[in-house]
Protein backbone atom coordinates (compact mmCIF):
# COMPACT_ATOMS: atom_id res chain seq x y z
CA UNK A 1 0.00 0.00 0.00
CA UNK A 2 2.75 2.35 0.91
CA UNK A 3 4.38 1.58 -2.33
CA UNK A 4 1.28 2.57 -4.27
CA UNK A 5 0.94 5.82 -2.36
CA UNK A 6 4.55 6.57 -3.10
CA UNK A 7 4.16 5.85 -6.76
CA UNK A 8 1.22 8.18 -7.12
CA UNK A 9 2.86 11.04 -5.35
CA UNK A 10 6.11 10.98 -7.25
CA UNK A 11 5.60 9.30 -10.56
CA UNK A 12 9.19 8.45 -11.33
CA UNK A 13 11.69 7.98 -8.57
CA UNK A 14 14.31 5.31 -8.66
CA UNK A 15 12.69 3.07 -11.24
CA UNK A 16 15.19 0.67 -12.76
CA UNK A 17 14.69 -0.89 -16.14
CA UNK A 18 17.01 -3.63 -17.25
CA UNK A 19 16.52 -4.43 -20.90
CA UNK A 20 17.92 -7.48 -22.60
CA UNK A 21 21.25 -7.28 -20.78
CA UNK A 22 23.98 -9.73 -21.67
CA UNK A 23 27.31 -9.99 -19.91
CA UNK A 24 30.03 -12.22 -21.23
CA UNK A 25 33.24 -12.58 -19.29
CA UNK A 26 36.20 -13.36 -21.43
CA UNK A 27 39.09 -14.47 -19.29
CA UNK A 28 41.79 -16.01 -21.49
CA UNK A 29 39.48 -16.23 -24.48
CA UNK A 30 37.08 -18.67 -22.79
CA UNK A 31 33.82 -16.74 -23.13
CA UNK A 32 31.65 -17.30 -20.06
CA UNK A 33 28.14 -15.98 -20.16
CA UNK A 34 27.21 -14.61 -16.75
CA UNK A 35 23.97 -12.83 -17.65
CA UNK A 36 21.80 -14.03 -20.53
CA UNK A 37 19.29 -11.64 -22.13
CA UNK A 38 17.97 -10.48 -18.82
CA UNK A 39 15.06 -8.03 -18.59
CA UNK A 40 13.73 -6.77 -15.28
CA UNK A 41 11.47 -3.82 -14.61
CA UNK A 42 11.55 -2.41 -11.09
CA UNK A 43 9.14 0.41 -10.23
CA UNK A 44 10.40 3.20 -7.99
CA UNK A 45 10.18 2.51 -4.27
CA UNK A 46 9.91 -1.25 -4.63
CA UNK A 47 11.87 -3.77 -2.61
CA UNK A 48 12.89 -6.18 -5.32
CA UNK A 49 14.54 -9.37 -4.15
CA UNK A 50 16.80 -11.12 -6.60
CA UNK A 51 16.98 -14.76 -5.56
CA UNK A 52 19.26 -17.34 -7.07
CA UNK A 53 21.92 -19.94 -6.35
CA UNK A 54 25.43 -18.83 -5.44
CA UNK A 55 27.57 -17.79 -8.35
CA UNK A 56 24.69 -17.48 -10.80
CA UNK A 57 25.62 -13.97 -11.91
CA UNK A 58 23.34 -11.88 -9.69
CA UNK A 59 26.25 -9.79 -8.47
CA UNK A 60 27.27 -9.16 -12.09
CA UNK A 61 23.93 -7.49 -12.63
CA UNK A 62 24.30 -5.42 -9.47
CA UNK A 63 27.80 -4.32 -10.44
CA UNK A 64 26.51 -3.24 -13.84
CA UNK A 65 23.84 -1.03 -12.23
CA UNK A 66 26.37 0.40 -9.77
CA UNK A 67 28.82 1.05 -12.59
CA UNK A 68 31.65 -1.12 -11.28
CA UNK A 69 31.86 -2.94 -14.57
CA UNK A 70 30.31 -2.82 -17.99
CA UNK A 71 27.83 -5.00 -19.86
CA UNK A 72 28.24 -6.72 -23.20
CA UNK A 73 24.93 -5.70 -24.72
CA UNK A 74 21.52 -4.41 -23.67
CA UNK A 75 20.53 -1.31 -21.76
CA UNK A 76 19.95 -0.27 -18.16
CA UNK A 77 17.85 2.79 -17.32
CA UNK A 78 17.32 4.68 -14.09
CA UNK A 79 14.12 6.76 -14.26
CA UNK A 80 14.20 6.52 -18.05
CA UNK A 81 17.71 7.90 -18.15
CA UNK A 82 20.25 5.65 -19.79
CA UNK A 83 22.83 4.34 -17.31
CA UNK A 84 24.61 2.05 -19.69
CA UNK A 85 24.10 0.57 -23.14
CA UNK A 86 24.12 1.88 -26.70
CA UNK A 87 27.87 2.26 -27.01
CA UNK A 88 28.48 3.45 -23.45
CA UNK A 89 28.69 0.04 -21.87
CA UNK A 90 29.75 1.01 -18.35
CA UNK A 91 27.66 3.24 -16.10
CA UNK A 92 29.38 5.94 -14.09
CA UNK A 93 29.28 5.19 -10.35
CA UNK A 94 27.28 7.92 -8.63
CA UNK A 95 25.61 8.69 -5.36
CA UNK A 96 22.10 7.98 -6.69
CA UNK A 97 22.95 4.25 -6.60
CA UNK A 98 24.77 3.07 -3.50
CA UNK A 99 25.89 -0.47 -2.82
CA UNK A 100 25.79 -2.13 0.59
CA UNK A 101 28.42 -4.81 0.19
CA UNK A 102 28.46 -8.46 1.12
CA UNK A 103 31.34 -8.15 3.55
CA UNK A 104 30.70 -4.55 4.47
CA UNK A 105 32.82 -1.70 3.20
CA UNK A 106 32.87 0.71 6.11
CA UNK A 107 36.29 2.32 6.34
CA UNK A 108 37.85 0.71 9.44
CA UNK A 109 40.10 3.73 10.04
CA UNK A 110 37.20 6.15 10.41
CA UNK A 111 34.78 6.31 13.33
CA UNK A 112 31.20 5.32 12.57
CA UNK A 113 30.18 8.97 12.45
CA UNK A 114 33.04 9.89 10.13
CA UNK A 115 32.03 7.01 7.89
CA UNK A 116 28.47 8.27 7.76
CA UNK A 117 29.50 11.82 6.81
CA UNK A 118 32.00 10.67 4.18
CA UNK A 119 29.68 10.90 1.17
CA UNK A 120 28.16 14.33 1.85
CA UNK A 121 31.61 15.68 2.75
CA UNK A 122 32.86 14.51 -0.65
CA UNK A 123 29.88 16.12 -2.36
CA UNK A 124 30.43 19.37 -0.49
CA UNK A 125 26.87 20.60 -1.02
CA UNK A 126 26.15 21.20 2.66
CA UNK A 127 28.23 22.85 5.36
CA UNK A 128 30.17 20.69 7.78
CA UNK A 129 27.82 21.42 10.69
CA UNK A 130 24.74 20.60 8.64
CA UNK A 131 26.26 17.33 7.55
CA UNK A 132 27.23 16.29 11.07
CA UNK A 133 23.84 17.30 12.48
CA UNK A 134 22.07 15.28 9.82
CA UNK A 135 24.36 12.30 10.39
CA UNK A 136 23.80 12.31 14.15
CA UNK A 137 20.03 12.52 13.80
CA UNK A 138 19.95 9.80 11.13
CA UNK A 139 22.11 7.54 13.27
CA UNK A 140 19.78 8.15 16.20
CA UNK A 141 16.81 7.23 13.99
CA UNK A 142 18.47 3.95 13.11
CA UNK A 143 19.15 3.15 16.77
CA UNK A 144 22.84 3.91 16.55
CA UNK A 145 23.11 6.53 19.27
CA UNK A 146 26.20 6.04 21.36
CA UNK A 147 28.19 4.30 18.63
CA UNK A 148 29.12 7.49 16.78
CA UNK A 149 32.66 7.68 18.06
CA UNK A 150 33.47 3.98 18.02
CA UNK A 151 35.36 2.45 15.15
CA UNK A 152 33.43 -0.03 13.01
CA UNK A 153 35.66 -2.77 14.43
CA UNK A 154 34.43 -1.99 17.92
CA UNK A 155 30.72 -2.60 17.33
CA UNK A 156 28.83 -5.80 16.48
CA UNK A 157 28.45 -6.88 12.87
CA UNK A 158 24.73 -6.13 13.02
CA UNK A 159 25.36 -2.54 14.06
CA UNK A 160 28.07 -2.24 11.41
CA UNK A 161 25.55 -3.12 8.71
CA UNK A 162 23.18 -0.53 10.06
CA UNK A 163 25.91 2.10 10.00
CA UNK A 164 26.63 1.17 6.43
CA UNK A 165 22.98 1.55 5.43
CA UNK A 166 22.82 4.94 7.14
CA UNK A 167 26.01 5.94 5.33
CA UNK A 168 24.34 5.03 2.05
CA UNK A 169 21.10 6.87 2.92
CA UNK A 170 22.97 10.06 3.83
CA UNK A 171 23.40 10.70 0.12
CA UNK A 172 19.66 10.37 -0.48
CA UNK A 173 20.12 7.77 -3.19
CA UNK A 174 17.30 6.72 -5.44
CA UNK A 175 18.39 3.11 -5.34
CA UNK A 176 20.05 0.99 -2.68
CA UNK A 177 21.84 -2.05 -4.02
CA UNK A 178 22.30 -4.83 -1.47
CA UNK A 179 24.68 -7.65 -2.23
CA UNK A 180 23.77 -10.36 0.27
CA UNK A 181 24.49 -7.98 3.13
CA UNK A 182 23.30 -10.30 5.89
CA UNK A 183 25.01 -13.40 4.66
CA UNK A 184 27.55 -13.51 7.46
CA UNK A 185 25.07 -12.82 10.26
CA UNK A 186 23.53 -15.47 12.50
CA UNK A 187 19.81 -16.02 12.04
CA UNK A 188 18.81 -14.20 15.23
CA UNK A 189 20.73 -11.07 14.34
CA UNK A 190 19.44 -11.42 10.82
CA UNK A 191 15.77 -11.22 11.83
CA UNK A 192 16.48 -8.12 13.93
CA UNK A 193 18.32 -6.60 10.98
CA UNK A 194 15.41 -7.31 8.66
CA UNK A 195 13.02 -5.39 10.86
CA UNK A 196 15.54 -2.60 11.21
CA UNK A 197 15.93 -2.41 7.45
CA UNK A 198 12.17 -2.23 6.92
CA UNK A 199 12.00 0.43 9.58
CA UNK A 200 14.62 2.49 7.78
CA UNK A 201 12.86 1.82 4.47
CA UNK A 202 9.52 3.09 5.74
CA UNK A 203 11.21 6.34 6.75
CA UNK A 204 13.26 6.79 3.57
CA UNK A 205 11.51 5.58 0.46
CA UNK A 206 14.05 4.26 -1.96
CA UNK A 207 14.13 1.49 -4.49
CA UNK A 208 15.87 -1.55 -3.07
CA UNK A 209 17.60 -4.05 -5.30
CA UNK A 210 18.43 -6.84 -2.91
CA UNK A 211 20.43 -9.93 -3.80
CA UNK A 212 20.05 -12.97 -1.60
CA UNK A 213 19.86 -16.72 -1.64
CA UNK A 214 17.86 -16.85 1.58
CA UNK A 215 14.21 -17.41 0.64
CA UNK A 216 12.82 -16.53 4.04
CA UNK A 217 14.65 -13.21 3.95
CA UNK A 218 13.45 -12.59 0.41
CA UNK A 219 9.77 -13.16 1.16
CA UNK A 220 9.86 -11.30 4.47
CA UNK A 221 11.40 -8.16 2.95
CA UNK A 222 10.35 -8.03 -0.67
CA UNK A 223 7.41 -6.74 -2.63
CA UNK A 224 8.50 -9.11 -5.34
CA UNK A 225 10.90 -12.00 -5.75
CA UNK A 226 12.70 -12.47 -9.00
CA UNK A 227 13.99 -16.00 -9.01
CA UNK A 228 16.98 -16.34 -11.30
CA UNK A 229 18.08 -19.36 -13.24
CA UNK A 230 21.54 -20.76 -12.56
CA UNK A 231 24.37 -19.48 -14.72
CA UNK A 232 23.84 -17.81 -17.13
CA UNK A 233 21.60 -15.66 -15.00
CA UNK A 234 18.13 -14.82 -16.31
CA UNK A 235 14.77 -14.32 -14.59
CA UNK A 236 13.01 -17.63 -14.32
CA UNK A 237 9.97 -16.84 -12.25
CA UNK A 238 8.50 -13.81 -10.54
CA UNK A 239 6.71 -14.23 -7.23
CA UNK A 240 4.52 -11.33 -6.05
CA UNK A 241 4.52 -11.12 -2.26
CA UNK A 242 1.02 -9.89 -1.47
CA UNK A 243 1.60 -9.52 2.25
CA UNK A 244 0.94 -5.86 3.02
CA UNK A 245 3.63 -3.54 4.34
CA UNK A 246 4.46 -2.48 7.02
CA UNK A 247 5.48 -5.95 8.12
CA UNK A 248 6.96 -7.28 11.32
CA UNK A 249 8.28 -10.67 12.31
CA UNK A 250 4.78 -12.07 12.96
CA UNK A 251 4.54 -12.31 9.16
CA UNK A 252 6.97 -15.22 9.35
CA UNK A 253 4.37 -17.44 10.98
CA UNK A 254 1.40 -16.38 8.83
CA UNK A 255 -0.15 -19.01 6.52
CA UNK A 256 0.32 -16.81 3.45
CA UNK A 257 4.03 -16.56 4.18
CA UNK A 258 4.26 -20.34 4.27
CA UNK A 259 2.34 -20.72 1.06
CA UNK A 260 4.69 -18.34 -0.69
CA UNK A 261 7.67 -20.19 0.77
CA UNK A 262 6.34 -23.47 -0.66
CA UNK A 263 5.73 -21.87 -4.02
CA UNK A 264 9.19 -20.34 -4.29
CA UNK A 265 11.06 -23.23 -2.73
CA UNK A 266 10.27 -25.63 -5.56
CA UNK A 267 11.63 -23.30 -8.21
CA UNK A 268 14.71 -22.31 -6.26
CA UNK A 269 15.57 -25.87 -5.36
CA UNK A 270 15.44 -26.94 -8.99
CA UNK A 271 17.86 -24.14 -9.97
CA UNK A 272 20.16 -24.79 -7.04
CA UNK A 273 20.35 -28.43 -8.10
CA UNK A 274 21.24 -27.41 -11.65
CA UNK A 275 23.89 -25.01 -10.39
CA UNK A 276 25.32 -27.71 -8.15
CA UNK A 277 25.48 -30.23 -10.99
CA UNK A 278 27.09 -27.66 -13.29
CA UNK A 279 29.64 -26.98 -10.56
CA UNK A 280 30.32 -30.70 -10.25
CA UNK A 281 30.99 -30.91 -13.96
CA UNK A 282 33.28 -27.89 -13.97
CA UNK A 283 35.12 -29.02 -10.88
CA UNK B 1 45.24 7.15 38.69
CA UNK B 2 48.64 7.22 37.06
CA UNK B 3 50.32 5.97 40.20
CA UNK B 4 48.12 2.90 40.46
CA UNK B 5 48.78 2.18 36.80
CA UNK B 6 52.48 2.31 37.44
CA UNK B 7 52.14 0.07 40.48
CA UNK B 8 50.03 -2.40 38.56
CA UNK B 9 52.54 -2.29 35.72
CA UNK B 10 55.43 -3.18 38.01
CA UNK B 11 53.56 -5.88 39.89
CA UNK B 12 51.95 -7.41 36.80
CA UNK B 13 52.80 -11.00 35.97
CA UNK B 14 54.27 -10.15 32.61
CA UNK B 15 56.65 -7.63 34.14
CA UNK B 16 57.70 -9.98 36.93
CA UNK B 17 58.32 -12.79 34.47
CA UNK B 18 60.59 -10.46 32.51
CA UNK B 19 62.55 -9.50 35.63
CA UNK B 20 62.92 -13.12 36.74
CA UNK B 21 64.02 -14.24 33.29
CA UNK B 22 66.71 -11.56 33.05
CA UNK B 23 67.94 -12.33 36.57
CA UNK B 24 68.26 -16.04 35.85
CA UNK B 25 69.97 -15.28 32.56
CA UNK B 26 72.53 -13.08 34.33
CA UNK B 27 73.07 -15.69 37.06
CA UNK B 28 73.73 -18.51 34.60
CA UNK B 29 76.08 -16.24 32.69
CA UNK B 30 77.88 -15.18 35.88
CA UNK B 31 78.32 -18.72 37.19
CA UNK B 32 79.11 -20.08 33.74
CA UNK B 33 81.82 -17.60 32.98
CA UNK B 34 83.67 -18.48 36.21
CA UNK B 35 84.46 -22.03 35.06
CA UNK B 36 86.06 -23.01 31.86
CA UNK B 37 85.29 -26.64 32.61
CA UNK B 38 81.74 -27.75 33.45
CA UNK B 39 81.25 -31.20 34.97
CA UNK B 40 84.41 -32.37 33.32
CA UNK B 41 83.52 -30.96 29.90
CA UNK B 42 85.13 -27.96 28.30
CA UNK B 43 82.42 -25.57 27.26
CA UNK B 44 83.70 -23.71 24.24
CA UNK B 45 81.77 -20.51 24.59
CA UNK B 46 80.46 -19.38 27.92
CA UNK B 47 83.69 -19.96 29.89
CA UNK B 48 85.58 -17.55 27.68
CA UNK B 49 83.39 -14.50 27.93
CA UNK B 50 83.74 -12.03 30.76
CA UNK B 51 81.19 -12.37 33.59
CA UNK B 52 78.35 -9.81 33.83
CA UNK B 53 79.84 -8.26 36.97
CA UNK B 54 83.02 -7.40 35.08
CA UNK B 55 80.91 -6.07 32.21
CA UNK B 56 78.92 -3.86 34.56
CA UNK B 57 82.07 -2.57 36.25
CA UNK B 58 83.54 -1.73 32.86
CA UNK B 59 80.25 -0.12 31.88
CA UNK B 60 80.29 1.96 35.08
CA UNK B 61 83.67 3.31 34.05
CA UNK B 62 82.27 4.30 30.66
CA UNK B 63 79.21 6.16 31.91
CA UNK B 64 81.23 9.30 32.47
CA UNK B 65 83.22 8.82 29.29
CA UNK B 66 82.15 11.31 26.63
CA UNK B 67 83.45 9.25 23.71
CA UNK B 68 81.17 6.33 24.70
CA UNK B 69 78.13 8.61 24.50
CA UNK B 70 79.55 10.06 21.32
CA UNK B 71 79.34 6.54 19.87
CA UNK B 72 75.68 6.31 20.85
CA UNK B 73 75.00 9.68 19.33
CA UNK B 74 76.75 8.92 16.05
CA UNK B 75 75.04 5.56 15.57
CA UNK B 76 71.66 7.02 16.43
CA UNK B 77 72.10 9.88 14.02
CA UNK B 78 73.07 7.51 11.22
CA UNK B 79 70.18 5.19 11.92
CA UNK B 80 67.70 8.05 12.02
CA UNK B 81 69.09 9.73 8.89
CA UNK B 82 69.05 6.51 6.90
CA UNK B 83 65.70 5.49 8.26
CA UNK B 84 63.95 8.79 7.58
CA UNK B 85 65.48 9.03 4.13
CA UNK B 86 64.14 5.53 3.45
CA UNK B 87 60.70 6.56 4.69
CA UNK B 88 60.62 9.79 2.70
CA UNK B 89 61.68 8.11 -0.52
CA UNK B 90 60.28 4.62 0.08
CA UNK B 91 56.67 5.40 1.02
CA UNK B 92 55.82 7.55 -2.03
CA UNK B 93 57.81 5.18 -4.24
CA UNK B 94 55.85 2.17 -3.02
CA UNK B 95 52.51 3.97 -3.22
CA UNK B 96 53.18 5.23 -6.70
CA UNK B 97 54.19 1.76 -7.82
CA UNK B 98 50.93 0.44 -6.41
CA UNK B 99 48.64 2.95 -8.12
CA UNK B 100 50.40 3.48 -11.45
CA UNK B 101 50.77 0.45 -13.68
CA UNK B 102 53.25 2.08 -16.06
CA UNK B 103 55.52 3.16 -13.26
CA UNK B 104 55.24 -0.30 -11.72
CA UNK B 105 56.22 -1.87 -15.02
CA UNK B 106 59.26 0.36 -15.36
CA UNK B 107 60.61 0.30 -11.84
CA UNK B 108 59.63 -3.06 -10.39
CA UNK B 109 62.11 -5.25 -12.35
CA UNK B 110 65.05 -3.00 -11.43
CA UNK B 111 63.86 -2.87 -7.85
CA UNK B 112 63.58 -6.64 -7.67
CA UNK B 113 67.09 -7.14 -9.03
CA UNK B 114 68.61 -4.68 -6.59
CA UNK B 115 66.59 -5.86 -3.59
CA UNK B 116 68.34 -9.18 -2.95
CA UNK B 117 71.74 -7.47 -2.80
CA UNK B 118 72.53 -7.23 0.92
CA UNK B 119 73.19 -3.66 2.03
CA UNK B 120 76.62 -4.72 3.26
CA UNK B 121 77.59 -5.75 -0.27
CA UNK B 122 77.15 -2.08 -1.13
CA UNK B 123 79.80 -0.96 1.37
CA UNK B 124 82.86 -1.01 -0.93
CA UNK B 125 80.96 0.56 -3.82
CA UNK B 126 79.47 3.27 -1.66
CA UNK B 127 82.85 4.09 -0.11
CA UNK B 128 84.13 4.60 -3.65
CA UNK B 129 81.14 6.54 -4.97
CA UNK B 130 80.20 8.81 -2.09
CA UNK B 131 82.52 11.74 -1.34
CA UNK B 132 82.56 11.34 2.45
CA UNK B 133 82.60 8.34 4.72
CA UNK B 134 79.58 9.66 6.58
CA UNK B 135 77.55 9.70 3.39
CA UNK B 136 78.57 6.19 2.45
CA UNK B 137 77.51 4.86 5.87
CA UNK B 138 74.24 6.78 5.63
CA UNK B 139 73.62 5.37 2.17
CA UNK B 140 74.14 1.78 3.28
CA UNK B 141 71.87 2.36 6.29
CA UNK B 142 69.27 3.86 3.99
CA UNK B 143 69.33 0.76 1.78
CA UNK B 144 68.74 -1.44 4.81
CA UNK B 145 65.36 0.11 5.51
CA UNK B 146 64.41 1.17 1.97
CA UNK B 147 63.61 -2.20 0.38
CA UNK B 148 61.61 -3.43 3.35
CA UNK B 149 59.54 -0.25 3.50
CA UNK B 150 58.85 -0.24 -0.24
CA UNK B 151 57.86 -3.91 -0.34
CA UNK B 152 55.50 -3.47 2.61
CA UNK B 153 53.91 -0.30 1.26
CA UNK B 154 53.47 -1.86 -2.17
CA UNK B 155 51.96 -5.03 -0.75
CA UNK B 156 49.71 -3.10 1.60
CA UNK B 157 48.44 -0.72 -1.07
CA UNK B 158 47.86 -3.54 -3.55
CA UNK B 159 45.83 -5.63 -1.14
CA UNK B 160 43.32 -2.91 -0.29
CA UNK B 161 39.79 -4.27 -0.29
CA UNK B 162 38.43 -3.29 -3.71
CA UNK B 163 35.06 -2.53 -2.15
CA UNK B 164 36.53 0.38 -0.18
CA UNK B 165 37.51 1.95 -3.48
CA UNK B 166 34.15 1.20 -5.08
CA UNK B 167 32.26 2.56 -2.08
CA UNK B 168 34.30 5.77 -2.14
CA UNK B 169 33.77 6.05 -5.87
CA UNK B 170 29.98 5.77 -5.63
CA UNK B 171 29.97 8.30 -2.81
CA UNK B 172 31.44 10.80 -5.21
CA UNK B 173 35.07 10.86 -4.10
CA UNK B 174 37.54 12.19 -6.66
CA UNK B 175 40.71 10.29 -7.60
CA UNK B 176 42.74 12.48 -5.27
CA UNK B 177 40.24 12.00 -2.43
CA UNK B 178 40.33 8.25 -2.95
CA UNK B 179 44.12 8.31 -2.75
CA UNK B 180 44.27 10.56 0.28
CA UNK B 181 41.29 9.26 2.24
CA UNK B 182 41.21 5.59 1.27
CA UNK B 183 44.49 4.33 -0.19
CA UNK B 184 46.69 6.15 2.29
CA UNK B 185 44.92 5.20 5.54
CA UNK B 186 44.34 1.66 4.28
CA UNK B 187 48.07 1.33 3.67
CA UNK B 188 49.05 2.87 6.99
CA UNK B 189 49.19 -0.43 8.93
CA UNK B 190 51.59 -1.84 6.32
CA UNK B 191 53.67 1.32 6.50
CA UNK B 192 53.95 0.91 10.26
CA UNK B 193 54.95 -2.76 9.97
CA UNK B 194 57.44 -2.00 7.21
CA UNK B 195 58.99 0.78 9.28
CA UNK B 196 59.36 -1.42 12.36
CA UNK B 197 61.09 -4.16 10.37
CA UNK B 198 63.14 -1.56 8.49
CA UNK B 199 64.29 0.01 11.75
CA UNK B 200 65.62 -3.35 12.95
CA UNK B 201 67.56 -3.88 9.73
CA UNK B 202 68.93 -0.32 9.96
CA UNK B 203 70.57 -1.11 13.29
CA UNK B 204 72.07 -4.32 11.95
CA UNK B 205 73.45 -2.52 8.95
CA UNK B 206 74.81 0.60 10.65
CA UNK B 207 76.88 -1.41 13.12
CA UNK B 208 78.43 -3.54 10.40
CA UNK B 209 79.08 -0.50 8.23
CA UNK B 210 80.81 1.25 11.12
CA UNK B 211 83.00 -1.77 11.78
CA UNK B 212 84.06 -1.95 8.17
CA UNK B 213 84.63 1.74 7.57
CA UNK B 214 86.58 2.14 10.82
CA UNK B 215 87.31 5.16 12.96
CA UNK B 216 88.17 7.39 10.05
CA UNK B 217 91.47 8.55 11.50
CA UNK B 218 90.97 12.07 12.74
CA UNK B 219 88.44 13.03 15.42
CA UNK B 220 84.83 13.49 14.35
CA UNK B 221 84.41 11.14 11.39
CA UNK B 222 83.79 7.44 11.93
CA UNK B 223 83.05 6.22 15.42
CA UNK B 224 79.68 4.88 16.46
CA UNK B 225 78.76 1.80 18.47
CA UNK B 226 79.94 -0.56 15.74
CA UNK B 227 83.35 1.03 15.74
CA UNK B 228 83.29 1.02 19.54
CA UNK B 229 82.95 -2.78 19.52
CA UNK B 230 85.59 -3.23 16.87
CA UNK B 231 87.96 -0.92 18.69
CA UNK B 232 87.43 -2.82 21.94
CA UNK B 233 88.19 -6.06 20.13
CA UNK B 234 91.37 -4.66 18.64
CA UNK B 235 92.33 -3.22 22.02
CA UNK B 236 91.61 -6.55 23.72
CA UNK B 237 88.97 -5.25 26.12
CA UNK B 238 86.46 -8.08 26.08
CA UNK B 239 84.25 -6.43 28.69
CA UNK B 240 83.80 -3.43 26.44
CA UNK B 241 82.83 -5.65 23.50
CA UNK B 242 79.93 -6.93 25.60
CA UNK B 243 79.09 -3.39 26.76
CA UNK B 244 78.91 -2.30 23.10
CA UNK B 245 76.71 -5.26 22.19
CA UNK B 246 74.27 -4.63 25.03
CA UNK B 247 74.23 -0.92 24.18
CA UNK B 248 73.10 -1.76 20.66
CA UNK B 249 70.47 -4.09 22.04
CA UNK B 250 69.10 -1.32 24.24
CA UNK B 251 69.26 1.25 21.44
CA UNK B 252 67.45 -1.07 19.03
CA UNK B 253 64.79 -1.92 21.59
CA UNK B 254 64.29 1.75 22.34
CA UNK B 255 63.90 2.60 18.64
CA UNK B 256 61.42 -0.20 18.03
CA UNK B 257 59.41 0.72 21.10
CA UNK B 258 59.21 4.35 19.95
CA UNK B 259 58.03 3.20 16.53
CA UNK B 260 55.43 0.87 18.05
CA UNK B 261 54.08 3.72 20.17
CA UNK B 262 54.01 6.05 17.18
CA UNK B 263 52.43 3.38 15.02
CA UNK B 264 49.76 2.80 17.66
CA UNK B 265 48.93 6.51 17.64
CA UNK B 266 48.71 6.55 13.85
CA UNK B 267 46.48 3.48 13.60
CA UNK B 268 44.15 3.71 16.61
CA UNK B 269 41.48 1.56 14.96
CA UNK B 270 43.70 -1.52 15.03
CA UNK B 271 43.81 -1.63 18.82
CA UNK B 272 40.26 -2.87 18.98
CA UNK B 273 40.87 -5.98 16.94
Amino acid sequence: MNRDANCHKITINGAIRIEDVVKVYDPDGAAIMAVDHCSIDIPGGEICMIVGPSGCGKTTLLNAIAGFHGITSGEIYLDDELLCGRGKMQAKPASDRIVVFQNGALFPWKSNLDNVVFGPMMEGKLSKEEIYDKAISMMADAGLSGTEHSYPGEVSSGLRRRVEIVRALMLEPKVLLFDEPYRALDSLTKSVMHEALLDIYYKNKVTIFFITHDLEEAIFLGHRLIIMSSRPCKPKQIVEVDIPHPRDYSVLTSPRFRELMEEAKGVVHEEAKKAFEAGEKEG
Amino acid sequence: MRKTNLKEGILSRAFLRGVIAITIFLLVWEVGSCFEVWFGYRVPWIGLIPPPTAVFISWGGLIGDLSYWQSWYLSFMRVLTGFFAAMIIGIPFGLFMAVNRTFHGISFPIFEILRPIPPLAWVPASIIFWPTQELSIAFVTFLGAFYTIVINVLGGAKSINKQYLQAAQSMGASQWDIFRRVVLPATLPSIVVGSAVGMGITWEVVVAAEMISGGGGSGGAGGGLGFFIWNSYVGGSYEQIIVGMISIGIAGYFSSEMLRKLGGLLTPWLKTR
